[in-house]
């Protein structure tokens, strides 16, 4: 057998194809997992801060389940800034152009979009969640800062 | 049957587990419950409680026509002022589309002429309408009474704005950008008046209508705990005679009115 194969050049190089081919999918891979280091964006609170609401490689696997869940307990019991919540995850997670206005966290390069683009997994939050954190918890009415609007420039 | 090996229980080494497991508790156990009882006192912490029910009491001898503060501040909260005519709608249609919680309407009785002037918005029924046709559960009751739509779940098929008697709910028919934080709004998602849920769940005393209302000089709107016997409504709603509209549906309404 052996002898055959070396006695056939053809097949030596379809075998060094496929291990091309094996060598090229692995080194994707590494500088994939090498992005994924710098999904947190600089200038962003995540950035500086040691670590999540839980271990890094528990939250790249499960943080959809624990928003999901968050979501259900918030919108009917009324639970409000917990751990989990999503407004938390924009917050420490947008990042900021030179001039201090903030990226949507689901635009091109950015927290969200980066790794969900990389896993090929569509984000619906941002149909109806704001991409940056846009008029806090309470309005300015609510917090005794008069009636103003918050529209604001838009981050993207 | 023989057991295998390997099943058979080390009763010893189970013990110690136990030990061991107890022993972590109790060291651990002081600070779990120190954590949660400082969580506790928050009132976001808080779950809504069917110990109160929101509602409104609205004196329409006092609602002005053209007066239209009650509407801005409903806009602003919720983030509704942030909405932009799509470019291919014309502006009739965006007039009839674009979401508002609450609408001032104009009464006529066609036999003395006399004019009522009110806000209407969500009646946060006892028994909603809205509730009992949706076929997914979004549009639900909370403990406290405020009716809502879970946007989460919301499939968009409108049968509970049909259901609703007060028209009181809109639909949202193009894609959203500028949503507010607190009030997450998207296309394909049934929304109404929410009796300022951000503001309830933080403990705050009033909705963004009443205080407009309020800082106009008007007063025409009384929001407060139904429940307590003792709370500015529950006593205005003793004192004085008021209606729920369209009281013959028996939907036993949150919101009141005053003069109607
Ligand atoms: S007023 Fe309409 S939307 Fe509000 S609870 Fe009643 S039926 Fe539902
Ligand atoms: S539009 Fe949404 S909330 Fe209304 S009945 Fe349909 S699924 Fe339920």
């Amino acid at each position: 057998m052996a002898r055959a194969l070396m006695s056939n050049p053809g097949r030596w190089a379809g075998v060094g194809l496929i291990l091309l081919g094996l060598c090229w999918t692995l080194a994707a891979q590494v500088a994939w997992a090498g992005d994924a280091q710098h999904f947190v964006r600089p200038g962003s609170k995540a950035a500086t801060l040691g670590g999540c609401v839980e271990a890094t490689p528990f939250m790249r696997r499960n943080h959809m389940e624990l928003i999901k869940h968050q979501r259900d307990i918030t919108v009917h019991q009324g639970i409000r800034g917990a751990r989990y919540s999503l407004a938390g995850c924009i917050d420490c997670h947008v990042s900021h152009t030179a001039d201090g206005q903030a990226v949507a966290i689901n635009s091109k390069q950015q927290f969200c979009y980066a790794c969900h683009a990389f896993a090929a997994v569509k984000v619906d939050c941002f149909d109806c969640h704001a991409a940056v954190p846009r008029g806090g918890p309470l309005s300015a009415a609510a917090s005794g800062q008069g009636a103003t609007s918050e529209r604001d420039p838009r981050g993207e | 049957m023989m057991k295998h090996p390997d099943e058979t229980i080390d009763q010893g080494r189970r013990d110690w587990f136990g030990l061991a497991a107890a022993a972590t508790a109790a060291v651990a156990a002081p600070g779990v419950i120190l954590h949660l009882a400082s969580a506790n006192t928050a009132p976001e912490a808080q779950p809504a409680s069917s110990a109160v029910r929101w509602g409104l009491l609205i004196d329409t001898n006092k609602c002005t026509s053209g007066c239209r503060d009650c509407v801005d501040a409903c806009d602003r909260e919720n983030g509704l002022d942030l909405q932009t005519k799509p470019p291919t709608e014309a502006p009739t249609a965006w007039a009839d589309q674009k979401a508002v919680w609450v609408r001032k309407v104009k009464l006529a009785d066609g036999l003395t002429g006399r004019v009522t002037n009110l806000p209407l918005m969500c009646q946060h029924c006892e028994h909603p309408p809205c509730v009992d046709v949706c076929p997914t559960g979004a549009s639900f009751k909370r403990a406290d009474g405020i009716v809502m739509v879970d946007r989460h779940i919301c499939i968009g098929c409108r049968y509970c704005m049909m259901a609703c008697p007060y028209q009181a709910r809109s639909f949202i028919h193009q894609p959203m950008h500028d949503q507010l934080t607190r009030v997450p709004r998207g296309k394909g998602c049934v929304e109404s008046c929410n009796l300022c849920v951000s503001r309830r769940d933080h403990g705050l005393p009033s909705t963004a209508c009443a205080d407009a209302c309020t800082a106009a000089g008007k007063g025409a709107i009384v929001f407060g705990d139904l429940k307590d016997p003792a709370s500015p409504i529950s006593l205005a709603l003793k004192a004085m005679p008021s209606r729920q509209l369209r009281e013959d549906l028996a939907l036993n309404t949150g919101v009141r009115y005053k003069g109607v």
